[in-house]
């Protein structure tokens, strides 16, 4: 069970919407561009948002005799997507679970799916430290290829005081912190390209250095972005979402963030 | 009494509060199959208590969204900061979001500490009219992290139904966290003989958001809770420099207004980001008092009214 996976890293963050999924998004296809196997396993049951984010809603899960297959994203097989999301039959469908069955699903999220040799697994996880949480927790415990987490942030202070409890739980059961990205850190105006802070600014940062944690850098608003993971689809022509991401300006920062992380180019 | 089980229920199960508890075909075998034969049945012996409490509660409103980081809280401070500038009417704002609880800051009371008398638990008070109650205010300190399971977390929102001392309330405004989990049931669940007047959804414009938005309104049709309607929020920025519009997130599959109207429920209007929104979360002041010339407390307020001629 996940022997066979090099490395283990969490996306947490104690708030919502401050840019997990997409944080996951891009440090997956920087791995990727690396040269890297990367698996993403998305825990987020009632809002799981890797299938779209990747432009795979359509994908489905296989059973083969091994296990669960992923959803791989072309036939290159270097980067595969597991979430619930590609288990519901209509994408409008809600997910009304008590904790229980939650933590019986994560469980078979750990032990159905079917890697292969993966040189990282990346896990999106939901907003809180509840189940989902206490759940993946209690089933890494006893692997030896977990590096830890990144956890993500906001600036503004009621984000940083959520995140600080996700901190704390990371101390709780273990989980190495590997550095803190501030996401939405400012907004440069397309038509004056004056940079606003519309979160305000440097929450992130000033956390880091008070909890003595590395700080991975400041990732600002970048509508582009966002533009990119919607019409990705649509726009199939310009080539793969891990050649356009390239082109993109937060390509340039996230490599800056892997090389924080020890990532290096494989040759 | 403890109604914790020990291992996590099978797939099939019954629900311990079943009358076939411990009798149906996935019991055999379960290790929890004895407990829950020998615990009473039957609906909760707490609702008699929890509907007397809120009683007196003219109006009860839900802040709901699938997604997280949308502006539940804010929209509910906000909810709380308009009503409560009426006053006549008596406000009640409760935040039932566990694991990361922002109502407390965003009205300006965090480290306030509930007090509680032979009547219950008292709210705090942010205003001669606002009450609030959240778990922040029992919080050894700030950054403390709540690591509950499920039914933990629905022990303390049966709490806050059932022991805090409200008072005669014209509006109640409950925010939630994101999700379609065990909060959602729990507080829909323990209000359904009350009634809760609706619920109010958020979203942001970009369909990672309205996915998950779509779950939360299936939700609440499964749950039988009423749309009041649904608010987009983060709608455009104008830049403080040059006044130009921007869409930070874009709304490539037509935003709210396309989801209300493809869903058949009430498009209450759009607000527009605004940095000063965020300020004043931070230092829990109301952005309505500070700043009521900006469109976004204009928008708000549409909002507000929209809502109250839907409740009353």
């Amino acid at each position: 069970m996940l022997d066979n996976i090099d490395h283990i890293v969490l996306v947490l963050s104690g708030k919502g919407g401050v840019g997990k999924s997409s944080v996951t998004t891009q440090l997956a296809l920087t791995l990727v561009r690396l040269g890297y196997k990367v698996g993403v396993l998305d825990i987020d049951l009632t809002g799981p948002s890797m299938p779209r984010m990747f432009g795979l809603e359509h994908g489905k899960i296989h059973q083969s005799s091994k296990g669960w297959v992923p959803v791989y994203y072309d036939d290159s097989k270097r980067l595969s997507v597991m979430s619930l999301g590609f288990l519901l039959g209509d994408r409008g469908n809600s997910v009304v679970w008590r904790g229980p069955k939650k933590t019986a699903m994560i469980r078979q999220f750990i032990k159905d799916v079917e890697w292969e040799d993966l040189d990282y697994l990346l896990i999106d996880t939901p907003p809180g430290t509840s189940d989902e949480h206490i759940a993946i927790a209690e089933e890494l415990r006893y692997c030896k290829n977990v590096d830890g987490a990144v956890v993500v942030t906001t600036p503004q202070l009621v984000s940083v005081n959520d995140v600080k409890k996700e901190i704390n739980f990371c101390e709780k059961v273990n989980f190495k912190v590997l550095g803190i990205v501030e996401n939405m850190s400012g907004f440069v105006c397309p038509h004056c390209d004056e940079c606003t802070n519309i979160f305000s600014s440097g929450g992130g940062e000033a956390l880091a250095t008070n909890l003595k944690l590395p700080f991975l850098g400041s990732v600002p608003i970048d509508p582009t972005f966002n533009e990119l993971i919607e019409m990705q689809l649509e726009w199939k022509d310009r080539g793969s979402l891990i050649d356009q991401y390239g082109k993109s300006a937060l390509s340039t920062i996230f490599a800056q963030m892997g090389e924080k992380l020890g990532w290096a180019k494989l040759t | 009494m403890n109604t914790q089980l020990p291992t996590p229920e099978p797939e099939h199960c019954p629900g311990p509060e079943s009358e076939n508890a411990g009798k149906s075909d996935a019991c055999a075998g379960c290790a929890n199959k004895e407990i829950c034969e020998s615990l009473p049945k039957g609906p909760d012996p707490d609702l008699p208590l929890i509907n007397k409490r809120l009683a007196n509660i003219r109006h009860k409103l839900l802040v709901l969204s699938g997604k997280g980081g949308v502006g539940k809280s804010t929209f509910t401070s906000m909810l709380s900061w308009a009503l409560a500038a009426d006053p006549n009417l008596e406000i009640g704002a409760m935040d039932l979001d566990i694991c990361g609880p922002s109502l407390p800051k965003m009205l300006g009371c965090e480290n306030e500490t509930v007090h509680s008398s032979n009547s219950g638990w008292s709210p705090v008070y942010v205003g001669d009219n606002l009450g609030m109650m959240s778990i922040q205010f029992m919080l050894p300190n700030e950054d403390s992290a709540i690591i509950w399971r499920g039914s933990k977390k629905n022990g303390l929102i049966k709490q806050f139904l059932k022991d805090v001392d409200w008072g005669d309330l014209d509006y109640l405004v409950i925010d939630t966290p994101p999700g379609t989990s065990d909060e959602h049931l729990s507080v829909t669940t323990y209000m359904k003989e009350l009634g809760i007047d609706g619920a109010l959804i958020v979203t942001t414009p970009q369909e990672v958001a309205l996915l998950d938005v779509r779950k939360e309104i299936d939700f609440c049709r499964k749950a039988g809770v009423k749309i009041l309607g649904l608010v987009e929020n983060m709608s455009g920025f104008v830049c403080p420099s040059c006044g130009g519009e921007s869409k930070i997130f874009k709304p490539t599959t037509g935003g709210g207004e396309k989801l209300a109207k493809e869903m058949g429920i009430n498009y209450l209007g759009s607000v527009p980001l605004d940095p000063r929104i965020g300020k004043s979360c931070d230092s829990g002041e109301s952005f309505l008092d500070l700043y009521p010339d900006s469109p976004a407390t204009e928008a708000i307020l549409d909002v507000v009214d929209a809502l109250r001629d839907e409740i009353e």
